[in-house]
C-alpha cells in the first residue's frame, strides 16, 4: 500500500508563502508526476511528503496515518535525489546496504535484496567500486537501487533524471516505467520537463505558484486543458492563444493543429506572412505574422517563407474566459471567427 | 610568425630560472636544519670556529652522549607524547560534534556562540594564561598533566576548519542518510568524518606541530621536571653552563624535532594533500 493524502497543505519559508492550501490524492500504485516551472512548489511538496520539509501547516497522511511527527526513516519511503546524494566514501554495495543495516535488517536478508536489486538495474560488476569511478547513468542506477532495495511504500523521485544527457534520459525514462510496471509501488516523480511528465506519469499534477493548476491523464492534459496555463505549458511550441478575436474570450489552438491549406470546414482562417522557419527532422517550425499576433506552426508542410494562410478546424479549438480558464465553445463564438 | 627556435630557448631559460628559484627556496628553508643536523654531530670546539662550517671536519658523538647524560630523553619525550595524544584524542571529540552543530543544525544563537568561537581563537595565549594558571591552581591541579591539556581541547581553529569542510557536503547527502533511517551520530561517524578525513588530518597534524614545539605554555604551566616536556627540557640544556654547549643543544633539538620528522616520512602523501587543502579552502 501507499496512499498519500495531502491537506490543506500549506508552506511558508520566513515570510513568503510558497504553498498557500493544496489538497492532493495520490492513488496507491500510480505513476504521478509533479510538474511545473521552477519555485512552482513541486519539490517542496516532495519534500514535505518525504518528511525533509516540515510543513506550516496541514496533514500529510500515508495510508490514512498522520505522519507530521514520524522522521523521515520511519515512513517507509525511498527518494531518489536529482544529484544522486550517493554516499561518496561507501563502496556501491555499502551504499545500497546503508538503509538496511540502519533498519538492522539480517546480514544475510541483506546479501539477497541487494544481489536481487543489482540484478534488475545491471550493477553486479561494480559493487566493490566507489561513486567517483562510475559513469552518471551508473550512479543513477545506484541511487535507484538504494531505494528499491529497502522496499519501500512509496517512491519519491526529485528530478532524478535531469543531470543525465539526453540519450540517456531517454533510455532511463523507459527504464522507470518499466520498473514502475514490474514493482507497482507508487512513484511521485517531480520534474519541470513536460516531455518526461507527458510519457512517464499516469497521473499529472501540473502546479504553478503552489497552486495545482490541473490534475489529470496526460491525454486529457493535452486534449483538454483547463486553463491557458495548461494549454500553454504542455505542447511545443506552447498553445497559441489570441485574445483579439472575440470580446473577452480568449481563443487557443496547438500549433500542431494549424494548417497552410483547407477547405470550407475550417472554422478560422487567417492571412499572414512566415516570419521564420526552423527545420526540426520530419517536421517544421514556423512563425508566422498575423494581424492578430504572432502565431507558431508546426506542420510538415514545407513552405516557402512569404505570405500564407493559416486554417483550423472547429475541433481543435478552445475558448478561455478572461481569468484563462477553460469555457465552452459555442456557435456563437465560432460565428465571430474570420473566415477570410 | 614567432621562431619557432626561439620559442623553445625562450621555454628553457624560463624552466632554468624556476629551477633555480626553487633550488634558492630549498636552501634557504634546508639550511638551518642542516646545520642543526650537522652541528649535533661536530665535537665541541668545532662549533664555535670561525668561519664556521657547515658539515663537520671530524665527525663525533659527542654531543648525543652529552646530551643523553644531561637529560633524561625518555622521560621528557613520554611527557610530550602524553600531552600531545591526549590533546589529539580529546580535541577530536569536542570539535566533531561543535562542528557539526555549527555547521548543519538550527538553533538559537548558533551564529552568536560561533562568534565566541572564533573569538577564542583569536586571543593570543600571553593574555590568557594568567587566569588560565589561576584556575588551575585553585583547581589544584597545577602537579598534573591537565594544565597543558586541556586548554587546546577546545580548538577553535579546528573547529572552524572543520565547520567551513561539513558546510560544504551538499545537504542531498545528509537528507539521504536521513531517509535511509541513520541517527544523527550515525550520520557523523559513517557519512560526515570519512568524507571530512583530509580536513580532520590537517587539523590533527596543524595541532600536533603546535603542541609538540610549545614552549611558553608548558615552561609557565609546569614547576617540576615530573610534567615537562621535552621543548622545556631541551631548553635547560642551555643553562647548565656559562657557554652554551651547542653541539649538546644541537643533539637535544635532533630528538625534539625526531617525531615530527618521522611523522613526516610515513604520511607525506597525506601532509601534502592537508597542507594544500588548507591553503585552499
Amino acid at each position: 500500500m501507499g496512499a498519500i493524502r495531502l491537506i490543506n497543505l500549506r508552506k511558508d519559508y520566513g515570510k513568503e508563502n510558497v504553498i498557500p492550501n493544496l489538497n492532493l490524492d495520490i492513488v496507491d500504485g500510480s505513476f504521478t508526476v509533479l510538474v511545473g516551472p521552477s519555485g512552482c512548489g513541486k519539490s517542496t511538496t516532495l519534500r514535505m511528503i518525504a518528511g525533509l520539509e516540515k510543513p506550516t501547516g496541514g496533514q500529510i497522511l500515508i495510508d490514512g496515518v498522520d505522519v507530521a511527527n514520524m522522521a523521515p526513516g520511519k515512513r517507509d519511503l525511498a527518494m531518489v535525489f536529482q544529484n544522486y546524494a550517493l554516499y561518496p566514501t561507501m563502496t556501491v554495495r555499502r551504499n545500497i546496504e546503508f538503509g538496511l543495516i540502519n533498519k538492522k535488517v539480517p546480514k544475510a536478508k541483506r546479501d539477497n535484496l541487494i544481489d536481487d536489486v543489482c540484478e534488475i538495474v545491471g550493477l553486479t560488476p561494480y559493487l566493490d567500486r566507489k561513486p567517483a569511478n562510475l559513469s552518471g547513468g551508473q550512479r543513477q542506477r545506484v541511487a535507484l537501487a538504494r531505494a528499491m532495495v529497502k522496499e519501500p511504500k512509496v517512491f519519491l523521485m526529485d528530478e532524478p533524471l535531469s543531470n543525465l544527457d539526453a540519450k540517456l534520459r531517454a533510455s532511463m525514462r523507459v527504464e522507470l516505467i518499466e520498473l514502475h510496471k514490474r514493482l507497482k509501488t507508487t512513484f511521485i516523480y517531480v520534474t519541470h520537463d513536460q516531455t518526461e511528465a507527458m510519457s512517464m506519469g499516469d497521473v499529472i499534477v501540473l502546479m504553478n505558484k503552489g497552486i495545482i493548476m490541473q490534475q489529470s491523464s496526460p491525454k486529457d492534459m493535452y486534449h483538454n486543458p483547463e486553463n491557458t496555463f495548461a494549454a500553454q505549458f504542455i505542447g511545443t511550441p506552447p498553445m497559441n492563444i489570441v485574445d483579439s478575436l472575440v470580446p473577452g474570450i480568449s481563443i487557443g489552438f496547438r500549433p500542431e493543429k494549424v494548417a497552410f491549406a483547407g477547405d470550407g470546414s475550417a472554422a478560422l482562417v487567417l492571412n499572414g506572412t512566415i516570419v521564420t522557419k526552423e527545420q526540426l527532422g520530419a517536421e517544421y517550425n514556423y512563425s508566422v505574422a498575423t494581424a492578430e499576433g504572432k502565431i507558431m506552426v508546426k506542420s510538415e508542410d514545407d513552405q516557402e517563407p512569404g505570405a500564407c494562410r493559416l486554417f483550423v478546424r472547429p475541433e481543435h479549438l478552445f475558448a478561455f474566459d478572461r481569468e484563462g480558464k477553460r469555457t465552452g465553445m459555442s456557435e456563437a463564438i465560432l460565428a465571430r471567427l474570420p473566415r477570410v | 610568425m614567432e621562431n619557432p627556435n626561439t620559442a623553445r630557448m625562450l621555454r628553457c631559460v624560463r624552466s632554468v630560472i624556476s629551477a633555480a628559484f626553487k633550488l634558492l627556496v630549498i636552501f634557504i628553508v634546508a639550511y638551518p636544519f642542516l646545520w642543526m643536523v650537522f652541528t649535533a654531530f661536530k665535537p665541541y670546539r668545532e662549533t664555535i670556529t670561525y668561519p664556521p662550517t657547515l658539515l663537520p671536519t671530524t665527525w663525533s658523538l659527542e654531543g648525543l652522549t652529552s646530551c643523553l647524560a644531561e637529560l633524561d630523553v625518555h622521560h621528557f619525550m613520554k611527557n610530550s607524547l602524553v600531552v600531545s595524544i591526549s590533546v589529539l584524542i580529546l580535541q577530536y571529540i569536542v570539535i566533531i560534534p561543535a562542528a557539526y552543530a555549527f555547521a548543519r543544525v538550527r538553533f538559537p544563537g548558533r551564529s552568536l556562540l560561533f562568534g565566541i568561537v572564533l573569538l577564542g581563537f583569536m586571543i593570543p595565549q600571553q593574555v590568557t594564561f594568567v587566569p588560565v594558571y589561576l584556575i588551575f591552581s585553585k583547581a589544584k591541579a597545577l602537579q598534573s598533566y591537565w594544565p597543558q591539556i586541556l586548554p587546546f581541547v577546545a580548538n577553535a581553529f579546528g573547529i572552524f576548519l572543520l565547520r567551513q569542510y561539513f558546510m560544504q557536503i551538499p545537504e542531498e547527502i545528509i537528507e539521504s542518510a536521513r531517509m535511509d533511517s541513520a541517527s544523527e551520530p550515525k550520520i557523523i561517524f559513517s557519512i560526515m568524518i570519512p568524507m571530512a578525513r583530509t580536513a580532520l588530518f590537517t587539523i590533527g597534524l596543524l595541532s600536533f606541530i603546535s603542541l609538540w614545539n610549545s614552549y611558553f605554555w608548558p615552561l609557565i604551566m609546569t614547576t617540576k621536571n615530573t610534567f615537562r616536556p621535552l621543548s622545556v627540557g631541551v631548553a635547560m640544556l642551555k643553562s647548565v653552563d656559562a657557554s652554551i654547549p651547542w653541539h649538546t643543544l644541537m643533539a637535544g633539538n635532533l630528538f625534539l624535532t625526531c617525531p615530527i620528522l618521522i611523522a613526516y616520512l610515513f604520511a607525506n602523501k597525506q601532509i601534502r594533500k592537508a597542507f594544500v587543502y588548507s591553503g585552499i579552502k
